[in-house]
Order: structure tokens, then C-alpha cells, then sequence
């Protein structure tokens, strides 16, 4: 059996009384894709900072590739790659050019893995291409390349797909996909349940904690325990007021031109003959999918 | 007399070479949410410039409540706020300064901006924040203050362009609240102090707004959705109605090991498409195999070493059917 990728324990950081990260535990074998989520400041970029060596754990341990953060962090950054939103492309230089660039400031002259890394992220015909002209699915086609350009066994990617339609996100994740099967491991962080809901694993943080971490369904199955009910009446404001103050409702929310109720043991006829009696019309309720989004404003509330 | 509080024709707009947005037509209902969803270059933003009169277009007729955006800008202008993506605020002004800056830029008095914005802080949920720094404000605060500023005027109709970009999902659902909170409720149905000129809006008349975002969990919020590519609209519906196009359409399969699972499914004739996601995948088929497929891949996939341990047809997502649709857009 192989060792796991990363292995964090108790991992720590204090910024003077301020506890970033407290105490985190969890493991990560080789070519899975995990989901990192939480609010702002919920300890997530630092964890990842620890991980890669560029911030000193307070306390505990974490070994990243078999090395450990606090001693190896050279070794670390030497086999990891990390992808950015806002990763410096140079936009007067070509496609090769910014891999040749970014290969040169890994040490990497051989003239073959530059071709190999362009035709494996989908960029070859388009060597001699301006980078400017490149729409935001090839520039971020070519941000991947640029971290993988010296062949990382991990892979950080940070909102990887912002700014692109769902196509060229799908397209983007077929290629991770690709590299996890070829045993690399991916760490993603993002805000949006779009990219979360790709991951094998999603893990969630609030306030230093790591609160859950599990594969997409299981987390859905566990944490929203309750029934998703999709409610259309109107006025809706007033029936946000009367549905979040009846027994069983845990959660109600505006959701465009409905309500999203997650309730335990309430069924539809009850929310229907509330909501009438109480003078709201109704137009249908209709049972809804638990999501990721649940599933994080659970957690992190 | 008006029924479309937006109502925008033929609308195109080239710069050099690239046509950014191509024969565009968009009508947005009072006390609606439409959200205009593409990637980045699609000619959202272009769009939106255009709605607001900020850029002159080639072809094409626009008119926001009535009033044509060229031909009585002013009228037009004052329906509109308009939150762009990059809106600035100064960083060393206090938020009721930020505000009354705001403010005083769009003509309006101490005697109106003032209680004015102090209702709009209070929704918004500054009220407590009114003397500090913008500078000092979080990632989502700041924007609460960039929706305040556009509110200020009262407008009508309010332009957020992506908005939530780099905003986490609790603040991103506040965020949506108060959008919906604006629209199903609009502000202020307390009379205004005296002068309040063109005030006049009958309660029933809620605020409309038109959002862009390149995200399917946005999207899905909005009443309508609009669905940009290459600068024209593609697909035009309400989320719901836009999910039923593939009713029956998308399969969930589960097993392992899941590359064995994908490249047969890959295989079937009538699948369409396949797509990891996570611990599953979703399998895009034609119309009216369900059936069929259900019955077969079982048994391809044992014949190629995999096992099953789920196949079931599930609700299409937004996403499976924008993806649908951008592909058959290419012919």
C-alpha cells in the first residue's frame, strides 16, 4: 500500500492570539481531487501555505509528498504545482514562450516536456499564439500547463475555472481528471458548488476547523438529514416569515422565484394549509435536491 | 402602459473585428431577475453597456422604462444603477461618505440622500458600519456598499455585473437575499421627505435586475435566464423550464473503477456525453433510450471488468443542459 500524499495532523497556526487553523487532521492518497471549501478567513489559504511550505506551522505535523513541512518545504515546492486565478501570464509572449519562461524558472530546458506539457493541457497548434488573444478557457488551459510544466505529483489549483462558461469547465476538468488518473493529486479551493461539486472529496473549514470532509454524496446524506422542499407562493417575503418560524423548518431561503425549505418531518399539505390559512397562495411545492450549497450554510453558520 | 422595464432590440456592438455582442433582444418584467450567464468575452458586460447607454451601439434599439437610453438618456439614466465588476469606492471615506458621494454625483440634496441612504445601509445591513473606512471593510461588505451606492438613487433597474466573483458562498447568499428581498419587496414604501420628485412608484412595480455570472449556482436563483455565446443569446428561459428540455436525458453512474465506467459509457451510441464528477458520473444520453441504456450498460460495463452499483436517471442540472446546448450551437 502506497503512503497517502498528505498526511496532516494536529496541524496549527496561531497569528498572535488569532488561531488560523486549529488543530486539523486529514489525509490525502495519491490521484484523488479534493474539494477545499470555507467562508473568507475560515483558515483555508493558510493551511494550504503550510502545505506547500511557504508558512511555518505553530504546531503539529504534516508530511506533504513523505516530507515534512516544517524541515523539507525546498523538497515540497519542488514537486508540487500551483495554479492561480491570478497567475502572471505574459500577454506579449506567446503560448511556448510563457512555457518556455515558466519551465526555465523550474530549471526546465528540455525543449520535449515543454511540447509534451502543451499537447497534454490541449494548447498545441496554438504554440505561436499571442497569449492576449487567447479566450479565458485556453488562458487558464495555459496557467495549468505553467504548473505542471516540471511534472508536480501535487497540484493546488486556486478557483480554477472563475470566469468560464460551463463547457470549457467541464472540458478543464476532464483534463484533471486525466491527471489524477495518471496518479497525480489534486487539492482544489474554490467558492463555487460548481467546481466543489467535480471533487472526489469535499472538505469544509470555518473559524480553523476542518468541520467535514467527504466525498460529495456522503456529505449531502449526512449533513442535510432533513427533506429540500421547493415552495412557489406569493407573497414570498411573508411566507419566508411563517415557514422559518414553523415547527421542523431548519432552513428556509429565498431562491429567485421560490422558497428553499429544509425541514424534518414536515410534510407538504401541513407547509400548504399554513401557508393558506396565514392568506399566501400557493402554487406548487415540489421536493428539491439536497446540494453542496446546503451542505456549506449547515456547516458554516 | 409599459409592461417591459427593459426592452432592447436587435442590439450590436463591434469592436474592430470582433463583433461583441451579435443581434441581441432582451425584455426584462418589472420585479423580474434575469440572469444573462456565459464565460468571460461572451458580451455580457458589452450588454450591459450597452442597456445602460454607457457605450454606443452599431444596430439596435434600447429603452429602460420607457425612455429610448439614446434618445432621452437622462430619463433613462435615472432608472438605472449599475454595479459593475470592478466598482471603485474610496477606501478613506467612510461608508455614509462613500455614499454621499454617490449620491451627490447623481443630483440628489442633503434632504433626500440622507435618509435615503440611511434606509439603504440599514437593508443592506450597514447601519452599524456608517463611519468606517471603506478601507477597513471586509471583501463582503464592500460589496454591500457597492450595492448601496447603486441603490441610491432608487433606481428601477439594477445592473450587477458578476457581482459575487471571489465572494464565499455565506456572503454570496446573503448577497442573493437582498437581491431577491429588493425585488420581492422593493424599498421604502414609507413616504419620503417632501420634494421627492419622481418618487411616484406604485408599490406593486418592483425593482427589476439584470445579473451576469459565468456560475450555474447563480443562475439557477434568477426568475429567467439568458444563456450568452459568442455575443448572442442562445437559450432563453426560466431555470425550471430550461432543466425540463433534458428531462430524462441525464443518468447518474456509479461503480468502479470509474475510468472502466466512463470509457464505456464513452462507447454507448447513445450517449452523448460523459462527465466525471467526483464520485460519480453523469451520463448525457438521447432522448428516449433511458430504457434501453439502463438495460445495456450493465452489462458492458461487466463485460469490460466494472461494476455498477447505481444507475438511475436524475434531474437535469442547469449545467448539463447548457452544456447541451453550447454544443449544439456549434452547428
Amino acid at each position: 500500500m502506497t503512503e497517502p500524499v498528505i498526511v496532516v495532523e494536529n496541524l496549527t497556526r496561531l497569528f498572535g492570539n488569532f488561531v488560523a487553523v486549529d488543530h486539523i487532521n486529514f489525509e490525502v492518497q495519491a490521484g484523488e481531487v479534493i474539494g477545499y471549501l470555507g467562508p473568507n478567513g475560515s483558515g483555508k489559504t493558510t493551511t494550504i501555505r503550510m502545505l506547500l511550505g511557504l508558512l511555518k506551522p505553530s504546531d503539529g505535523k504534516a508530511t506533504v509528498l513523505g516530507y515534512d513541512v516544517f524541515k523539507q518545504s525546498e523538497e515540497i515546492r519542488a514537486r508540487v504545482g500551483y495554479m492561480s486565478q491570478k497567475f502572471a501570464i505574459y500577454d506579449d509572449l506567446t503560448t511556448l514562450e510563457n512555457l518556455t519562461f515558466y519551465g526555465g524558472v523550474y530549471g526546465i530546458n528540455d525543449k520535449a516536456r515543454i511540447q509534451h506539457t502543451l499537447e497534454l493541457v490541449g494548447l498545441k497548434g496554438h504554440e505561436n499564439t499571442l497569449t492576449s488573444s487567447l479566450s479565458t478557457g485556453w488562458r487558464q488551459r495555459l496557467s495549468l500547463g505553467i504548473a505542471l510544466v516540471h511534472e508536480p505529483k501535487l497540484l493546488f489549483l486556486d478557483e480554477p475555472t472563475s470566469g468560464v462558461d460551463p463547457t470549457a469547465r467541464r472540458a478543464f476538468w476532464d483534463l484533471i481528471y486525466q491527471l489524477a488518473e495518471g496518479g497525480v493529486t489534486i487539492l482544489v479551493t474554490t467558492h463555487y458548488m460548481d467546481e466543489a461539486e467535480y471533487c472526489e472529496r469535499v472538505a469544509v473549514m470555518r473559524d480553523g476547523k476542518l468541520l467535514a470532509m467527504d466525498t460529495p454524496t456522503k456529505l449531502k446524506e449526512s449533513i442535510i438529514t432533513g427533506d429540500v422542499w421547493e415552495v412557489y407562493a406569493h407573497p414570498l417575503e411573508r411566507g419566508l416569515e411563517i415557514l422559518a418560524a414553523m415547527e421542523g423548518v431548519e432552513r428556509v431561503g429565498l431562491a429567485g422565484d421560490h422558497l428553499r425549505v429544509i425541514s424534518k418531518r414536515v410534510d407538504k399539505d401541513a407547509m400548504q394549509s399554513l401557508l393558506s390559512r396565514e392568506s399566501i397562495s400557493v402554487e406548487k411545492i415540489e421536493r428539491g435536491e439536497p446540494t453542496l450549497e446546503d451542505v456549506f450554510l449547515s456547516l458554516a453558520r | 402602459m409599459t409592461d417591459y422595464l427593459v426592452n432592447a432590440t436587435g442590439l450590436k456592438k463591434s469592436f474592430g473585428a470582433t463583433c461583441a455582442v451579435d443581434d441581441v433582444s432582451l425584455r426584462i418584467k418589472a420585479g423580474e431577475i434575469y440572469g444573462l450567464v456565459g464565460s468571460d468575452g461572451a458580451g455580457k458586460t458589452t450588454t450591459m453597456r450597452l442597456l445602460v447607454g454607457a457605450l454606443l451601439q452599431d444596430a439596435g434599439e434600447v429603452s429602460v422604462c420607457g425612455y429610448d437610453i439614446l434618445k432621452q438618456s437622462e430619463q433613462a439614466r435615472s432608472q438605472i444603477g449599475y454595479l459593475s465588476q470592478r466598482f471603485s469606492m474610496y477606501e478613506d471615506l467612510t461608508v455614509l461618505e462613500n455614499i454621499r458621494f454617490f449620491a451627490e454625483i447623481r443630483g440628489l440634496s442633503a434632504t433626500e440622500w440622507l435618509p435615503r441612504s440611511m434606509e439603504i445601509l440599514e437593508f443592506v445591513g450597514l447601519g452599524k458600519f456608517v463611519d468606517r473606512r471603506a478601507g477597513q471593510l471586509s471583501g463582503g461588505m464592500k460589496q454591500k456598499l457597492g450595492l448601496a451606492s447603486a441603490l441610491v438613487t432608487r433606481p428601477r433597474l439594477l445592473l450587477l455585473d458578476e457581482p459575487t466573483t471571489g465572494v464565499d458562498p455565506v456572503t454570496r447568499q446573503d448577497f442573493w437575499q437582498l437581491v431577491i428581498k429588493l425585488v420581492s419587496q422593493p424599498l421604502s414604501p414609507t413616504p419620503l421627505p417632501q420634494g421627492e420628485g419622481q418618487g411616484v412608484r406604485e408599490q406593486s412595480e418592483g425593482v427589476s435586475v439584470l445579473i451576469s455570472t459565468p456560475y450555474m449556482d447563480e443562475a439557477s436563483r434568477c426568475h429567467r435566464v439568458g444563456f450568452m455565446k459568442a455575443g448572442k443569446i442562445i437559450a432563453e428561459d426560466t431555470p425550471s423550464n430550461l432543466r425540463a428540455r433534458l428531462n430524462g436525458r441525464v443518468l447518474e453512474l456509479r461503480g468502479s473503477p470509474i475510468n472502466v465506467l466512463r470509457h464505456v459509457a464513452h462507447q454507448d451510441e447513445d450517449v452523448e456525453d460523459v462527465a466525471a464528477f467526483g464520485d460519480k458520473l453523469h451520463v448525457r444520453i438521447r432522448a428516449d433510450k433511458s430504457d434501453l441504456i439502463i438495460n445495456r450498460l450493465p452489462d458492458e460495463i461487466k463485460a469490460a471488468g466494472g461494476t455498477i452499483t447505481n444507475l438511475r436517471v436524475i434531474p437535469p442540472a442547469l449545467e448539463d443542459v447548457f452544456i447541451a446546448l453550447s454544443e449544439s450551437s456549434h452547428d
